[in-house]
């Protein structure tokens, strides 16, 4: 059965970690659908790689019911993990081995698992091509250089054909121009393969530019999920209108800054000179996010923008 | 298991093999030490062990082939903590059947490298080193039930070994204790030579049988007078060298199982940031 675009594919529900006495996370809920991509948004130390490696199946749960594919990755098999593919920061690993080599090697471990719908492995020849490495297939892994390696990195997430894929942090230490070319891959991915992606990213642009809908995790829980503008609309708070009038500096913040100029303009007419309203970004809602995060201690930071933000 | 496994991990087991005997820097250390071991015996030709009428190099070399084999135990060793600490095998996680054709293509790597490595010493050894008794089958045989048992109880306690060791760098610590071993196992001077409370526990451990094995393999009957108790001990050889076996074949899964199962992307990256301080 072909799947469709309402099927769940990751379903996460009132997920928790904790290191000895320590919540990592408390009570993570969200869910995927089939050819979503999903942005895991979050300053440093928000839970967000420990998330991801739960669902990946590598590390294991303290409590919280996960399905990924239909299946707990914590006793999920190896048909399980031939659907799921993980995009790996490549180090040393590998180094003396091709490129074509390895991909191909890789690959073959997918065959078996190769359906009616879903063709197991993608053709080694068209991958390299797909990730723009042809020029390079027949290098040395460790001869490559930062941004060729990354394009590796994501040729052998993708070489089992995954209907999940997963990627943490994937454009950290990337040049722009590495960076732009890998998000044009990355939606290329979920526009033609209806491959589901989930990502982690503490850069609100990226997730802005490649997701369908953000998760924000700060402090090991969810303050915000929905689409950019939802969160934007919801979340953000207040706009700011400044003008001058009577060579006289003002500035105010409102919630409904067209109303609030309309009357402005009511009330003194051209008076009114230099008129700039700032409408509230995303942007400055995550980044008064991140301040108080990283202003407060662990743990204890939590509770409030979670309040203030719902 | 199914057959795919199998298949990637042989093909893995042969890239590996065919990369490590084709770049320099891995080929010169396929070259240097058994080189190194050639020189000595070259050099060592002449002297004669005690009244036993053997040149000391004869008595030697079996004992130096000996202790190749044992220390597959420690490449393999290596291996698995190098290649746990780059994250190769975190990308065998990865993978459908990836961890069984990493260790498949591992046994193939390594125990092909250790035979390669034998015959690089071996063979130029034979025509240096004369006195040896390589003339029949039966020494043959011997050698190859010797290597193969040898192999079997090696390399999985190396793989226990390997999964043990945080990091390379306490891993190469890993080096000492084997070489004091090396020292009292009767490689390079018979055991009958030392203490009685040395010999007794060099042969706890499969280095000493290694290097008995391969001597009753190589050497001329009469040499067995510079044995302990004037014998050859198959038996005794067969037995410790089978219970390093069986306790490497049962405790290798479970190790191995355990250190696969905490392997995840954070835990590299977290080993990747200590090597690059370490670099910086």
């Amino acid at each position: 059965m072909r799947p469709t675009r309402d099927d769940v594919v990751l379903d996460v529900d009132g997920l928790r970690m904790r290191y000895g006495a320590r919540d990592v996370l408390h009570d993570v809920t969200f869910q995927a659908r089939h050819g979503e991509v999903l942005a895991l948004l979050g300053p440093n130390g928000a839970g967000k790689t420990t998330t991801i490696e739960i669902l990946e199946g590598f590390r294991l749960r303290s409590a919280g019911r996960i399905r990924v594919l239909g299946a707990d990755p914590a006793q999920a098999g190896e048909p399980w993990r031939a659907r799921v593919g993980v995009v790996l920061q490549s180090w040393r690993d590998h180094g003396k081995w091709r490129v074509r080599e390895l991909l191909a090697h890789f690959g073959s471990f997918y065959a078996a698992y190769s359906t009616d719908l879903v063709r197991r492995p993608w053709d080694t020849d068209e991958l390299i091509a797909a990730v723009g490495l042809t020029e390079h297939a027949g290098k040395k892994v460790r001869t490559l250089s930062g941004g060729q390696r990354r394009r590796l990195d994501v040729a052998i997430g993708i070489v089992g054909r995954p209907e999940l894929l997963f990627l943490d942090e994937p454009t950290a230490a990337l040049d722009p121009q590495a960076r732009h070319d890998f998000h044009d891959l990355v939606r290329g991915l979920a526009d033609h393969d209806e491959t589901t992606i989930l990502l982690t990213t503490h850069d609100l642009a990226e997730a802005e530019k490649l997701a369908h809908r953000i998760v924000i995790l700060n402090g090991g829980r969810i303050v915000a999920d929905g689409t950019a503008s939802e969160l934007a609309r919801r979340i953000v708070g207040q706009d700011e209108v400044r003008w001058v009038r009577d060579g006289q500096r003002h500035t105010r913040s409102t919630p409904d800054s067209t109303a609030f100029v309309y009357e402005l303009f009511q009330r003194h007419g051209t008076a009114i000179r230099e008129l700039e309203v700032h409408r509230a970004s995303l942007e400055q809602t995550y980044l008064t996010l991140v301040r108080q995060a990283e202003s407060t201690p662990y743990g204890a930071s939590a509770r409030e923008p979670e309040e203030a933000l719902r | 298991m199914n057959s795919g496994a199998i298949r990637a991990g042989w093909t893995r087991g042969f890239v590996e093999l065919r990369q490590s005997f084709t770049n320099g820097a891995d080929l010169f250390s396929h070259f240097l030490w058994p080189g190194l071991m050639l020189a000595g015996l070259f050099y060592f030709r002449e002297d004669a062990f005690g009244s036993s009428g053997f040149a000391l190099s004869t008595l030697a070399l079996p004992s130096i082939l000996g202790m190749n084999v044992a220390l597959g135990m420690v490449s393999m060793s290596q291996q698995l903590t190098g290649e746990r600490e780059d994250g190769t095998l975190l990308r065998a996680k990865a993978l459908p059947d990836g961890m069984r054709a990493y260790l498949i293509g591992k046994i193939i790597s390594v125990s092909g490298t250790l035979l390669a490595d034998l015959a690089v010493f071996l063979i130029p050894a034979m025509l240096i080193v004369d006195g040896l008794a390589v003339g029949s089958l039966g020494s043959w045989l011997t050698l190859g039930w010797v290597l193969v048992l040898g192999m079997v109880a090696a390399l999985p306690i190396g793989a226990v070994l390997g999964s043990v060791f945080a990091t390379a760098r306490a891993q190469g610590l890993l080096i000492l204790p084997i070489l004091g071993l090396i020292a009292i196992s009767g490689i390079f001077y018979p055991l009958t030579s030392l203490p009685e409370w040395l010999q007794w526990t060099a042969q706890i451990f499969p280095i000493y049988w290694l290097g008995l094995g391969m001597r009753s393999a190589l050497l001329p009957d009469s040499a067995v007078a510079v044995e302990i108790g004037e014998s050859w001990r198959h038996l005794e050889t067969v037995g410790v060298l089978g219970v390093w076996a069986v306790l490497g074949l049962i405790l290798a899964p479970i190790v191995l199982r355990r250190m696969a199962r905490r392997e995840s992307g954070s835990r590299v990256a977290e080993r990747r940031e200590k090597a690059l301080q370490r670099m910086g």
